[in-house]
């Protein structure tokens, strides 16, 4: 690993100015459980760190207003045991619970869990590696098409890159609707989640709408009623501590037995974290059925383009959803 | 046990003097462990620069120390401090071994930059012993033989010890669930569940 120099801020403005005077290659680190690891396989190589871990006032967790607030440096596992949260919003917390081992969870951030990076193993293969990557060094090429794709993506994949996008706190945020806020050298503003993940295309190694020199301040979520009939299903390879190899982000407003309006986001079959309207279509005005559920799950899929090796992903992304749909339709709101 | 190390001799080996010469200091070795502050020191500002002076507490005793911006908290402990208690497996935060508690929280040493650690308080395998007597935990993985190799037990005591007190050992699920970021590659999960589970109950108790 190059050598780099650290410096720790204690306020957002201090932080941006570090930034700035530090140049192009400056990053910001939180709990640095994505960035380390990738400085040491030489795919991330900073010559700046400054660290926003300890940014005062960061980690504020608010349930009370008209909106849950997530301040960005709170960490995952205090996020997943929030006691308003675990209640009214079982989504969110079990997207974070299913994620990572306790340790992880202890030091990542909810704002930096959403700038994780794709573990897509060509990706990781590292610097100098012999494989190509578009993500890693654009114009390179794509070793995963056509190679050992069992993990890759099979919606909103391109000729450049069929890299999953890793998150599960990013799928449930994406089915709630969340907002992202951030700050930067030209001043705060928000994101829609729905906006802050970048489809691949022909520039892969963009992901995410952010700017140069800007911080993930918070994230704010708006308070719906489907929350407590909610639920994030996450299937692995193994029972815990694994990426999914697909999982469900469902929440469901109820009108009696009649769905009014279904939350549905994937994650672990697709590019970036998919919000299924075709789904959410099929189930709304609906009494649910597991066989209705599962025709809903069907349709996010009807425009999958599986590879070698994970068509699988197709019908275990629609069984993973209509599980889903019924677990959440089963909670008490 | 007989190969826990003396705090003394850990925090500062003469060898260690004599490799980083004045870049290491450490405070109140002659100051009785009851005369010092309880709590760790509020976290203080560091940096910038490529090499830092780092003020930190490490099993009880502080430590004061230059690094290298880019050092881990593990190849701190186990290169330059010789606390090789906590082992290194993955270096990618996927295996557990390097487990410690950074202002009692479990986290992966190898994923945590030794910087993070100015101004907190950090435990390690070597730091949770009382003197010859064991921890509780310590103990339940000699009574349910726990373990074949031995690599990961340092990583698994030290998550053991956190799961209880989170208070997420209330089952043998829950304790499998939260403990799922410590692999064994010996297979004595069995071992492991069944010591947590009689660690909790004497931990609860005291």
């Amino acid at each position: 690993m190059r050598q780099l120099t650290y410096v720790r801020a204690e306020t957002i403005d201090e932080a941006i100015a570090a930034h700035g005077r530090a140049g192009a290659q400056a990053r910001y680190i939180a709990g640095g459980t994505t960035l380390y690891d990738l400085m040491k396989l030489g795919i991330e190589q900073p010559a700046h760190l400054i660290d926003i871990a300890d940014i005062q006032g960061s980690e504020r967790i608010d349930t009370n207003g008209d909106r849950l607030f997530f301040g960005a440096g709170a960490r995952m596992a205090d996020v997943a045991e929030d006691r308003v949260v675990r209640r009214d919003y079982p989504v969110l917390a079990e997207s974070l619970a299913k994620a990572a081992s306790q340790q992880l969870r202890n030091m990542a951030s909810v704002g930096g869990n959403l700038l994780q990076r794709t573990r897509c193993p060509y990706f990781r293969n590292g610097a100098g590696g012999v494989y190509p990557c578009n993500k890693r060094e654009p114009g390179t090429g794509c070793a995963a098409i056509g190679g050992l794709d069992r993990g890759q993506a099979v919606l909103g994949i391109s000729e450049s890159c069929t890299a999953v996008s890793p998150g599960d706190w990013p799928v449930a945020l994406t089915a709630l609707d969340a907002e992202i806020l951030l700050s930067g050298p030209a001043g705060p503003r928000s994101v829609p989640v729905a906006d802050f993940y970048l489809l691949p295309g022909g520039t892969p190694h963009l992901e995410f709408a952010i700017r140069p020199g800007e911080i993930v301040t918070g994230i704010a979520v708006p308070k719906t009623d489907a929350g407590r009939r909610s639920t994030y299903h996450k299937i692995r390879d193994r029972e815990t501590y694994a990426f999914a190899l697909a999982s469900a982000a469902i929440a469901l407003s109820m009108d009696g037995d009649r769905v009014r309006r279904a939350h549905v986001a994937l994650g672990g079959v697709a590019t970036r974290p998919w919000r299924a309207r075709e789904t959410e279509a099929l189930l709304e005005g609906q009494r649910l059925t597991r066989e209705r559920a599962l025709a809903a799950g069907r349709a996010a899929f009807a425009g999958a383009r599986p590879g070698t090796h994970n068509g699988f992903k197709v019908e275990l992304g629609a069984r993973t959803i209509a599980d889903a749909v019924m677990i959440a339709a089963e909670r008490n709101a | 046990m007989s190969d826990a190390p003396e705090p003394d001799r850990v925090i500062v080996s003469r060898r260690e003097a004599l490799e980083v010469g004045a870049g290491i200091a450490v405070a109140g070795l002659a100051v009785p462990a009851e005369a010092q502050a309880p709590a760790a020191p509020p976290a203080r500002s560091i940096g910038p620069g490529t090499t830092l002076p780092l003020s930190t507490r490490i099993n009880g005793r502080p430590v004061s120390i230059d690094i290298e911006a880019r050092t881990s908290l593990l190849d701190l402990l186990r290169e330059r401090l010789r606390l090789t208690g906590t082992k290194k497996g993955c270096d990618h935060g996927q295996c557990g071994a390097c487990t410690v508690h950074v202002d009692g929280r479990r986290v992966a040493s190898c994923l945590t930059l030794a910087a993070k650690a100015e101004g907190r308080e950090v435990v390690t395998i070597e730091g949770i012993s009382d003197g010859e007597t064991l921890h509780p935990m310590q103990q339940a993985f000699i009574d349910q033989d726990a373990l074949q190799c031995g690599y990961c037990t340092p990583g698994q005591i030290m998550a053991g010890i956190a799961c209880v007190r989170e208070g997420h050992a209330g089952s043998r699920a829950e304790i499998r669930e939260f403990m799922g970021g410590n692999i064994c590659r010996c297979g004595a999960y069995v071992g492991i569940v069944a010591a947590i589970e009689q660690a909790a109950t004497q931990m609860r108790r005291s």
